[in-house]
């Protein structure tokens, strides 16, 4: 049974004045329908960028290259505008982190719930506005049909991104990409938000592509995940795998960074990853974290480092066996 | 890998890469010689200042003289055009070449007083209203509101009509009719810069208004104010050109441009040179600086372009 | 919303009673309309006749008050050159007027929006260099030129159009030409500006994900975004187009307002002049009240809670 989406050698490039951007760098993964894959990093790591490969919504000038990028054995990279705007909406949706923006402020929300079903299926308004009502109320809002008449601001941000998600499975996609989608929340509806989208994920058997920097709630909601610096996947695996026994030392700095309770902490600094992220702009050969890793060598700077798979889906890109990344901190 | 080190400023960033800053100065200087609009209103603008400053030295004739045995004589490119008058000279025998180049003069002596008494008014106006706030700003906008509800043209020729037209009467007039630019934009810049941090700053360690007014905030307005100012430059230009045009402006025998057309437009038919030659003049000159001012914007905040 | 709108009348009343002060000052202190009126070869007993006929000699605030009096009663004074009420000399001319002033807008607009909206969809291109250049340009052409230049042009070389008078369709051609390209380099700029931030927007990235093609994501969800401060600009822009045709209706001979207030400062007929201006300060004003509630109705942020 092929993956739902599978992706290899994934590159994107942004040609800037100062010299090409490499924002994403032989990146492969693959998303198994029903399960949640999250994508795992800083701030300007990536992850987002390959999000929007997927989908084609790359910045004008961005130029993306892929050996394979299928989606339910489509593929995906030489297809042309028509036939991924097609797709987009109807069978892959994205969810976007500034639920306060995402919205147009000039129409009602139900105009905007009908359009995402109207565009892609020859169906009646009526339809298409009891659909809406159902989704509503599927993703927690209470008095569905009023709200179709509300426009974006009189909406909460927490009531704004459950109409996006609403909005992404008007047309029953197979897959969801959720980028970022609680950042910009509070806490409180944070948990209310992964809840659902893992309750949504399930119900509709749907693939989730979760991305985030926080691994907590990779923890709370992903079956996979993949570790991603500086454009480039350094470490996949099952969470438990990942979490139990981290094996990259760029992974082992993050774990190390999150203060666990119950572990007594006393007299111990919370640990933190000394130096800067390289510049992603021009050509980068060798480990791009062996200026902050304390066990970089000489082999480090060296091509040619490729991902080690040790059983299927997990892998890990670094020159130590096994064994000594595990003798290392954390 | 050997990062060149061209300025100062910058820093080690790991992997033997270095990350080098050049100075606010050379920013902007490097935007100025590559922006071509503001290349080309610069040079113009130059062109024309000298053609004003040294009028009395490039013309070939006097520009007040007539001669009616010279009349109607068409410019160089026509087939009785001669070198004598290159332009070619109007219903008085005056050579038309040396009128365009005094005209520089009334243009930008217009031009330029026009824009300074339209500037104090309106920057005093603007800045008030946009430090005090409240019901000073209230006033200010009201103000504003009832200038640009007055239509400025024709408040202008009711003016000059009942008092007589001249160079004198023409600028102060436009001078305070048209303040109502700066009195914006120095208005919502005076705003803006207000709320910010470092004008708090200044208030808490006790400077009194006047001063904060002074050091502090009329730098970063001096921007604004000199792409306004260019800009205005123009439209006083244009509006003082319509007014003689329609006989409200300076007297003959000034050479304006405007002036010259409005004495033209009769033969315009025959001799369309007569209107072409110092409507193409007043084109390039506001053109000119109208390129220089939004240049000038571009230049010196490139996030605002518009 | 209510009281808002009442709010807004009553500064537009402010601003016309003001407007009316200004001007009326303005012309009885720049000269002795006495003088002008009895003409220059008049004696001085005639000049004081007329000044007393006129009652010229009552203190200027005097004067106004009683102006504004009959004003207010609709009673605009009696011109006399034309020895008519003001109020009819003006209504048989206004017409011009507002149809060259309508149509000079919607030159403009339907000029600079398509262009706006091509030179955001294609920054940096040729197109957008040339339509900025194309705006540039616009704004630095004296308008009475561009009227005789077109004249000379489209009236007697080619005599496709006629040149002077208001009496067919015809012959607003090239006074709305005239009029309406000054406005339309803001129209574009604006538009330019006001899509290219919203295509940057988040909700535009939200209607690509929906699967939404271009051609309707420009029209129903970019450009509607886009057009509310165009339109807002819009009936200010025609104020000043009415206000500004005095040039144009010279040039084209049209008998309009414009051409009215100029031939009557010549001849120093004060009533009338003082009506015109009057009335487009009064047109002006309430332009800008239409403008900001177009504004508010057009953006649901404002229009409901």
């Amino acid at each position: 049974m092929s993956p739902l989406l599978e992706v290899r050698g994934l590159n994107v490039d942004l040609p800037l004045a100062a010299g090409v951007l490499h924002a994403v760098r032989e990146v492969s993964f693959s998303l198994e329908k029903g399960e949640t894959l999250s994508l795992v990093g800083e701030s300007g790591c990536g992850k987002s960028m390959t999000a929007l490969a997927m989908m084609d919504l790359l910045p004008p000038g961005a130029v993306r290259r892929a050996e394979r990028l299928t989606f339910e054995d489509r593929d995906l990279a030489k297809a042309a505008e028509s036939k991924m705007a097609a797709l987009r909406g109807a069978r892959m949706a994205m969810i976007f982190q500034e639920p306060m923006t995402s919205l147009d402020p000039c129409y009602t929300i139900g105009n905007q719930l009908e359009e995402a079903l109207l565009v892609h299926r020859r169906v009646s308004r009526r339809e298409a506005r009891n659909r809406a009502v159902f989704l509503l109320e599927k993703v927690g809002i209470t008095a569905a049909s009023s709200r179709l008449k509300q426009y974006p601001h009189q909406l909460s941000g927490g009531l704004r991104q459950r109409v996006m998600i609403a909005m992404g499975l008007m047309c029953g996609p197979a897959m969801i990409i959720a980028d970022e989608p609680t950042t910009a929340l509070d806490v409180t509806i944070q948990a209310q938000i992964l809840a659902l989208l893992a309750s949504v994920q399930k119900e509709f058997e749907m693939g989730m592509i979760l991305i985030t920097h926080d691994l907590g709630v990779v923890a709370r909601v992903a079956d996979r995940l993949a570790v991603m610096y500086c454009g480039m996947v350094v470490e996949t695996g099952t969470v438990k795998e990942v979490f139990e026994r981290p094996l990259h030392p760029y992974t082992r700095g993050l774990m190390d960074c999150i203060p666990v309770p119950g572990k007594s902490l006393k007299g111990r600094k919370l640990g933190s990853i000394p130096g800067m992220v390289p510049t992603p702009i021009g050509e980068l050969t060798g480990c791009p974290f062996r200026n902050r890793c304390s066990r970089a060598r000489g082999e480090c700077a060296g091509s040619g480092i490729g991902l080690k798979e040790l059983s299927p889906g997990r892998a890990y890109r670094c020159l130590l066996s096994p064994q000594d990344c595990l003798a290392g901190r954390v | 890998m050997e990062a060149e080190k061209v300025r100062e400023g910058g820093f080690e960033i790991g992997l033997g890469l270095e990350v080098v800053f050049p100075t606010p100065g050379q920013i902007m200087q490097r935007r100025m010689l590559a922006h071509k609009g503001f290349l080309i209103g610069g040079v113009v603008f130059i062109l024309v200042v000298l053609m004003a400053l040294f009028a009395a030295q490039i013309s070939p004739h006097d520009p007040y003289r007539q001669d009616l045995a010279q009349r109607m004589i068409p410019p160089i490119w026509q087939a009785e055009g001669t070198w004598n008058h290159p332009l070619g000279t109007d219903s008085l025998g005056r050579d038309y070449l040396s009128r365009l180049f005094y005209g520089c003069r009334i243009s930008l002596l217009i031009g330029f007083t026009c824009m300074l008494i339209a500037l104090v008014i309106g920057t005093v106006l603007g800045l008030t209203a946009g430090y005090f706030g409240g019901k000073v700003d209230l006033a200010v906008s009201f103000l504003i509101t009832v200038r640009l509800a007055l239509p400025a043209v024709l408040v202008a020729i009711a003016v000059v009509a009942l008092i007589g037209g001249s160079m004198k009467v023409v600028i102060i007039v436009l001078g305070c009719l048209i303040w109502d630019r700066f009195a914006v934009v120095l208005r919502s810049s005076t705003q803006q810069i207000r709320s910010m941090d470092y004008v708090s700053a200044a208030k808490a360690a006790g400077c009194s208004v006047p001063w904060i007014m002074i050091r502090e905030i009329m730098p970063n307005l001096l921007n604004n104010l000199v792409v306004v100012a260019t800009l205005e430059i123009g439209r006083a230009i244009l509006l003082e050109a319509a007014l003689s045009f329609l006989g409200m402006g300076v007297m003959p025998p000034t050479p304006s441009w405007g002036l010259m057309i409005s004495e033209g437009k009769e033969f315009m038919l025959f001799d369309p040179y007569l209107i072409t030659i110092p409507g193409v003049a007043l084109f390039i000159l506001v053109l000119g600086m109208n390129l220089l001012g939004d240049g000038l914007r571009d230049v010196t905040a490139p996030e605002g372009r518009t | 919303m209510l009281t808002y709108a009442f709010k807004r009348i009553a500064l537009a009343v402010l601003v016309a009673v003001t407007v009316s002060m200004v001007s009326f000052m303005l012309i009885r202190m720049s000269g002795d309309p006495a003088i002008a009126l009895a003409g220059e070869n008049a004696s001085p007993k005639e000049v004081e006749f007329v000044r007393q006929q006129y009652g010229f000699d009552r203190p200027l605030v005097i004067q106004y008050l009683e102006w504004a009096q009959r004003t207010l009663k609709g009673d605009l004074g009696e011109s006399p050159y034309f020895k008519q009420p003001v109020r009819d000399i003006i209504k048989t001319r206004i017409g011009v007027t507002m149809t060259l002033g309508l149509a000079a807008l919607c030159f403009a607009v339907v000029l600079s929006i398509p262009l706006g909206v091509l030179a955001a969809v294609r920054p940096n291109t040729w197109l957008d260099r040339l339509a900025l250049s194309i705006s540039v340009m616009g704004q630095a052409m004296p308008s009475f030129w561009f009227g005789l230049i077109m004249i000379i042009v489209f009236g007697v070389m080619l005599r496709w159009l006629p040149i002077s008078g208001s009496e067919t369709p015809a012959h607003f051609v090239m006074p709305t030409i005239a009029l309406g390209y000054y406005a339309a380099p803001a129209f574009m700029r604006l538009t330019r500006s006001g899509m290219l931030e919203v295509l940057a927007s988040d909700h535009i990235r939200t209607a690509r994900a929906k699967g939404l093609r271009w051609g309707r994501i420009l029209f129903k969800h970019a450009l509607r975004n886009a057009i509310i401060p165009v339109v807002s600009l819009a009936a200010v822009q025609l104020g000043f187009m009415l206000g500004g045709s005095i040039v144009i209706e010279s040039v084209f001979a049209l008998h309009g307002i414009g051409y009215l207030a100029w031939v009557s400062i010549g001849r120093s007929d004060l009533p009338v002049v003082q009506a015109i201006v009057l009335l487009l300060s009064l047109i002006y004003v309430l332009l800008t009240f239409l403008s900001d509630l177009l504004n508010a109705f057009l953006d649901p942020r404002i229009r409901v809670k």
